[in-house]
């Protein structure tokens, strides 16, 4: 049997879990996809480490994240634009994302916070979870998937393979913020909006409210009024659906949305840019911008071959180029991790506590 | 333009031309009407079975799911496998089906439910509002056969209607942040059972210790659209009775399946 080592998470940071890309083909029954809120960072931090594209990933929200290893070496790698520490033996070097690394027994990485957006993705090289309903994604309302049906949190353990040898990769040119207005589609509700309102909607700033998560977003701006009655009979929702409830404030549904809903809803976030909301902190503003579900469409296609760029532009971290120069100072290096390895030990075991009787 | 204020007439035939309104790049959704309506169900049924028919026989590739609803069929597809107007292209002529008026039937159920205490939180304000006592509410729906509608909302969260009219009120101004799992619930015509703890603005009547989606067993939602269900009350001990008894593993809750509607839900397992 492959020896196998444990990631503990000593601290889950303001949010993880385990996510990969969803859960298919139960929305009938109420089970919303659930899955990353950004699938590229889960595929490219997938790639990076040699994993399927979809395998299960940790999918961080706001950083303060820190994973350990424990029992031999684990490679990962991290994807969105954070800040990393790896801290060994006391001593602590910074990283940046968009690469693999080795952690040796007793490394702990810390996702210490991020430049931009909310979301942070650490792949594990080998991690296999049982899947529940076809899926390892969390959906922690119905403690389904994960690690024990919810979110991360201190202690929890993921079991991997050892970590072999093996040149780390980098991605050169890590995709930028993007920038310009969240491309959205009318419907199906649109009609419950006059003209104006739908003109209007696209026209102001919405500021992303405290409210967010993998539910949703809730967004606060000019009122969307309602031509008539505020609610529908229910009819299903999509991720990327946009309620209008009574007051007139839309809110976003995300991932882990319900999967029916009876407010109406004015548009429809395309695929392509449903990401960035999600990665929008509170406070932040965002512009809309309609287009039709045919140019939508073709969003999806041209979002697809980005990233399937991004994907072919993974290589290895080789020799000694400027890359590593600036990204690995200290000892980080996977060769030389091996090389130490002997050298670090864990920290011998605490005293032990004596039960009274 | 739709206006929601105008009064509906949707006979047979205009009920069977649907809508087709955008939901994204990578949905759309097919409505047949803005009621709940037995026939619009029906509809809705043949259509989401014409589908899995051609999908079982490999046909419409990106088609990833359906979500049939009281009154719409919302179609999910990848826009890297098949567009809209492919799909749409390939839809209509299932579209033009054949629709029965009604329905299909599916199992009936006898739920327990627990009218007393915490579990039944809104019943005394349900009583004032329509002018009757606790009893006659209690009575009013645990008498009523329901119809479930679909499910959705949360996992095996069952839509179920219709009410009688005396029951039906708007709902509550203020939801609730926490509904406790188990909990019966009612508005306008439809009563359900939240299988989670969730938010919601439901008046509260009852609970029912029957756990309502696992994904352990085989079809993770006990509820299916077209079981009939009807509640009948128990006392706060039987329902904790049952709740332990459930837990502990020693009553399967296909023992709530009426034996009469089984043998029918069987001879209907064909479309």
């Amino acid at each position: 049997m492959t020896p196998t080592v444990v990631l503990e998470v000593a601290s889950p940071g303001a949010y993880a879990s385990v996510q990969d890309a969803g859960r298919r083909g139960h929305r009938r029954i109420g089970v919303p996809w659930a899955g990353v809120l950004d699938p590229r960072l889960m595929r490219l931090a997938n790639a990076l480490v040699g994993n399927a594209e979809a395998a299960p990933v940790i999918e961080c929200f706001d950083g303060g994240q820190q994973l350990v290893a424990r029992g031999g070496a684990l490679r990962l790698a991290v994807t969105g634009d954070a800040v990393l520490e790896v801290e060994r033996g006391g001593e602590r070097q910074v990283l940046d994302a968009w690469r693999s690394l080795t952690l040796a027994d007793g490394d702990a990485l810390r996702l210490r916070r991020l430049h931009s957006g909310r979301i942070a993705v650490v792949a594990l090289q080998g991690l296999d979870l049982p899947q529940v309903l076809g899926s390892a994604s969390t959906y922690a309302r119905a403690a389904l998937g994960g690690v024990d049906g919810r979110a991360l949190y201190a202690g929890a353990q993921l079991h991997l393979p050892e970590a072999g040898r093996r040149a780390e990769r980098m991605l050169p040119a890590p995709p930028g913020a993007p920038s310009g207005p969240i491309r959205v589609v009318a419907g199906p509700q649109a009609d419950h909006f006059a003209a104006a309102t739908l003109a209007a909607f696209c026209a102001a700033d919405y500021r992303v409210t405290a409210e967010a998560d993998r539910m949703g977003v809730r967004l606060e701006g000019p009122t969307l009024p309602h031509l008539g009655r505020s609610e529908i009979v229910s009819d299903a929702t999509v991720p990327g659906s946009i309620q209008v409830p009574g007051k007139g404030q839309p809110i976003v549904l995300l991932a882990d949305a319900q999967t029916a809903g009876g407010y109406p809803k004015i548009g429809t976030v395309i695929g392509a840019d449903l990401p960035r909301v999600a990665a929008a902190r509170p406070g932040q503003v965002l512009r809309f911008a309609w287009v039709s579900a045919a140019e939508g469409e073709a969003l999806a296609r041209a979002a697809e071959a980005e990233t399937r760029a991004l994907l072919a532009a993974i290589r290895p971290l080789l020799g000694h180029g400027v890359d590593e120069a600036a990204l690995y100072g200290g000892n980080l290096v996977s060769g030389v991790v091996d090389a130490l390895a002997g050298e670090h030990r864990p920290p011998p075991d605490p005293p032990a506590r004596r039960m009274p009787v | 333009m739709r206006c929601s204020g105008t009064p509906e007439k949707l006979s047979g035939s205009e009920a069977m031309t649907p809508r087709l309104l955008d939901a994204g790049d990578a949905a759309f959704t097919i409505e047949f009407g803005e009621r709940i309506d037995p026939a619009l169900l029906a509809a809705v049924n043949a259509l989401d079975a014409a589908i899995a028919q051609q999908q079982a026989a490999g046909r419409l590739p990106g088609l990833i799911e359906t979500m049939p609803t009281f009154r719409s069929l919302t179609v999910f597809f990848d826009p890297l496998v098949t567009d809209r107007v492919a799909l749409i292209d390939a839809l209509r002529p299932l579209m033009a089906a054949d629709v029965a008026a009604e329905p299909a039937r599916g199992r009936q159920w006898q739920l327990p439910a627990c009218y007393e205490g915490e579990a039944g939180a809104d019943l005394a304000e349900v009583a004032r509002r329509i002018g009757a006592g606790v009893d006659e509410v209690i009575a009013l729906h645990s008498v009523a056969e329901l119809r479930v509608y679909m499910l959705g909302f949360l996992p095996g969260f069952p839509f179920m209607g219709d009410l009688p009219p005396r029951l039906r009120l708007p709902r509550r101004s203020e939801p609730r942040v926490r509904v406790p799992a188990g909990s019966v619930a009612i508005a306008d015509a439809l009563t359900a059972i939240y299988p989670w703890a969730s938010p919601g603005g439901w008046h509260l009547l009852a609970r029912c210790p029957v756990p309502l989606f696992d994904a352990r067993r085989a079809a993770p939602s006990l509820l299916a659209p077209g079981d009939r269900v009807r509640f009948q009350p128990v006392t706060m001990a039987e329902c904790a009775r049952l709740d332990a008894a459930l837990k502990g593993g020693e009553i399967d809750p296909s023992c709530w399946l009426s034996d009469l509607a089984a043998a029918g839900a069987a001879a209907q397992d064909t479309p």
